[in-house]
């Protein structure tokens, strides 16, 4: 039911536009008709599939690296309480620097390849996981705490087989977020500097009055982008089953 | 654990608390009490909430630190705790949540045993299931077969039944009294008549701040005791007018 509705709101759009293009007899250079846009999707497809190929790989490495870093942090301001007063602070000064001013110095640093874009991916991921998961360690069940303690378990026990556990459904959270802004990381990054990938190609043909291939790298971004985060999103869901979703699940039961 | 200075591993005899001494902030929540478990019974503590009981309670379980001149003696081994809450793991199925404590401390995991004692809480078809898939009786007996893997011979219960309806409250206690049949138990309850139905002893815990003091029993030793009979239902009705004694009834 949900799809269809998407489907038929987007052929709805589809329609209104194509009017529009029509009707207004905009030039193709400043809004391109849908079928303009398809039959450039078509006609470039290889060279959309060549960019896309460098921005996934951008949006994944960079999904890993946050994710590892993220959790090394959390892991490490939950372990200890020096490294909370130390870093803790630092974090969140680092969030309000905006990641899109440092793109440019991060090019300079890391230059034109795929380095930079992934530290820029990797920057914007690492705080929604670092923050939920550090959040998540900390508010596990005083009950389940005290209950391990009585069994005697080691301080490490209780991390691996409670608190961990225990924080996966707020750092999931974290990671939809992350999945749901790595995209805008690498395009970034792509926009400031780049040779390669879809930001990139944006950018190009933007330049060249290209507009009808602009959205169709637009389009290949956006279906991609929904596709990772729905990706992760399964995923976690697979994963985590511990917190249902009581949007979804209890209603459907109920029903 | 629990602090070494406090405990005297090496005494055999009861387990005891003497002079126990606990404050919060300024307020003094019981001091001087001197209290002592049987071994191989059942020993209720009953009191109002907020009286002090779990947390004496929590001081046998190493759970809070003894404050001076606090002593604790005859506990030879962790003891095996049970809280209000199943505390039951959502990760984990029954019997995964039962062999929690050898989980924790990365013992082999007896699972031939855990099968018994889910048995015996009536649980052998649910073994697979996740605790959000079981009732909230259902769970309080995973909760119980998790505390007797421990293998303690002292269990400690903080008002276990206090979030069960009536109707399975006493079917656990029947159960309860029959699983716990050799064990040294401490069951610290804010129900009279489930003290006088599982308590080989019963020890009543009032006052600001609290002390404590034994209620002489004469219903025999037979746990659990039948509460339709008079003798416990007098004495329940004694045992109310004690513990609330501005309530003309």
């Amino acid at each position: 039911m949900m799809l269809l509705r998407v489907i038929i709101s987007l052929i709805v759009m589809v329609i209104i536009w194509q009017c529009i293009t029509w009707l207004t007899d905009t030039p193709h250079y400043i809004l391109p008709s849908p079928l303009r846009v398809i039959s450039s999707l078509w006609v470039n497809h290889l060279l959309l599939l060549e960019h896309l190929s460098i921005t996934v790989l951008e949006i994944c490495l960079g999904l890993v690296f946050g994710t590892v870093f993220g959790f090394i942090s959390a892991l490490s301001l939950m372990w200890s309480s020096t490294i909370r007063r130390w870093l803790l602070p630092l974090l969140v000064i680092s969030q309000a620097i905006p990641v899109f001013a440092i793109a440019p110095l991060l090019v300079l640093w890391l230059g034109y390849g795929v380095t930079s874009k992934v530290a820029m991916a990797t920057l914007i991921i690492y705080f929604p996981v670092a923050a939920t998961l550090y959040d998540g360690l900390r508010r596990t069940n005083i009950g389940w705490l005290e209950l391990a303690k009585t069994m005697g378990a080691s301080p490490f026990s209780v991390l691996l087989h409670i608190r961990l556990p225990a924080a996966m459904p707020a750092m999931s959270s974290g990671l939809r977020v992350a999945a749901a802004v790595a995209p805008i990381g690498a395009v970034v990054g792509e926009w400031v500097g780049a040779s390669s990938g879809l930001g990139y190609l944006m950018l190009h043909a933007n330049g060249r009055m290209e507009t009808d291939l602009m959205f169709a790298a637009l389009f290949t971004l956006a279906v991609i982008s929904l596709f990772i985060y729905f990706t992760i999103d399964f995923i976690l869901r697979r994963a985590i089953t511990w917190q249902p979703d009581s949007l979804l699940t209890d209603f459907e039961e109920l029903k | 654990m629990i602090k070494k200075q406090a405990i005297d591993f090496s005494s055999s005899g009861s387990i005891k608390l003497q002079d126990a001494y606990f404050r919060y902030g300024n307020s003094i929540l019981f001091e001087n009490i001197n209290f002592d478990l049987s071994y191989g019974k059942i020993s209720c503590l009953l009191g109002v909430s907020g009286i002090g009981k779990s947390t004496l309670l929590r001081l046998f379980a190493g759970l809070v630190s003894p404050m001076a001149p606090t002593k604790i003696f005859g506990v030879t081994e962790p003891p095996a705790y049970m809280g209000q809450n199943d505390l039951l793991l959502p990760w984990l199925n029954v019997l995964q949540n039962t062999l929690l404590g050898p989980r924790l401390r990365r013992k082999k995991q007896d699972i031939t045993r855990a099968l018994e004692l889910l048995k015996m809480v009536g649980l052998s078809e649910h073994v697979d299931k996740k605790p959000r898939h079981l009732s909230g009786g259902m769970r309080q007996r995973v909760a119980i077969a998790r505390t007797l893997i421990e293998d303690s011979p002292l269990v400690l219960l903080d008002e276990p039944f206090a979030s069960i309806d009536s109707l399975n409250r006493h079917k656990l206690q029947t159960l309860i009294a029959k699983v716990l049949s050799k064990k040294t138990v401490l069951l610290v309850t804010h129900d009279p008549l489930e003290a006088l139905r599982l308590g080989h002893r019963i020890f009543i815990m009032e006052g600001i701040p609290a002390k404590i003091r034994e209620l002489k029993i004469t219903l025999g030793d037979n746990i659990p005791r039948n509460t339709s009979r008079a003798d416990v239902l007098l004495a329940q009705a004694d045992l109310l007018k004690s513990l609330a004694p501005d309530n003309n009834q």
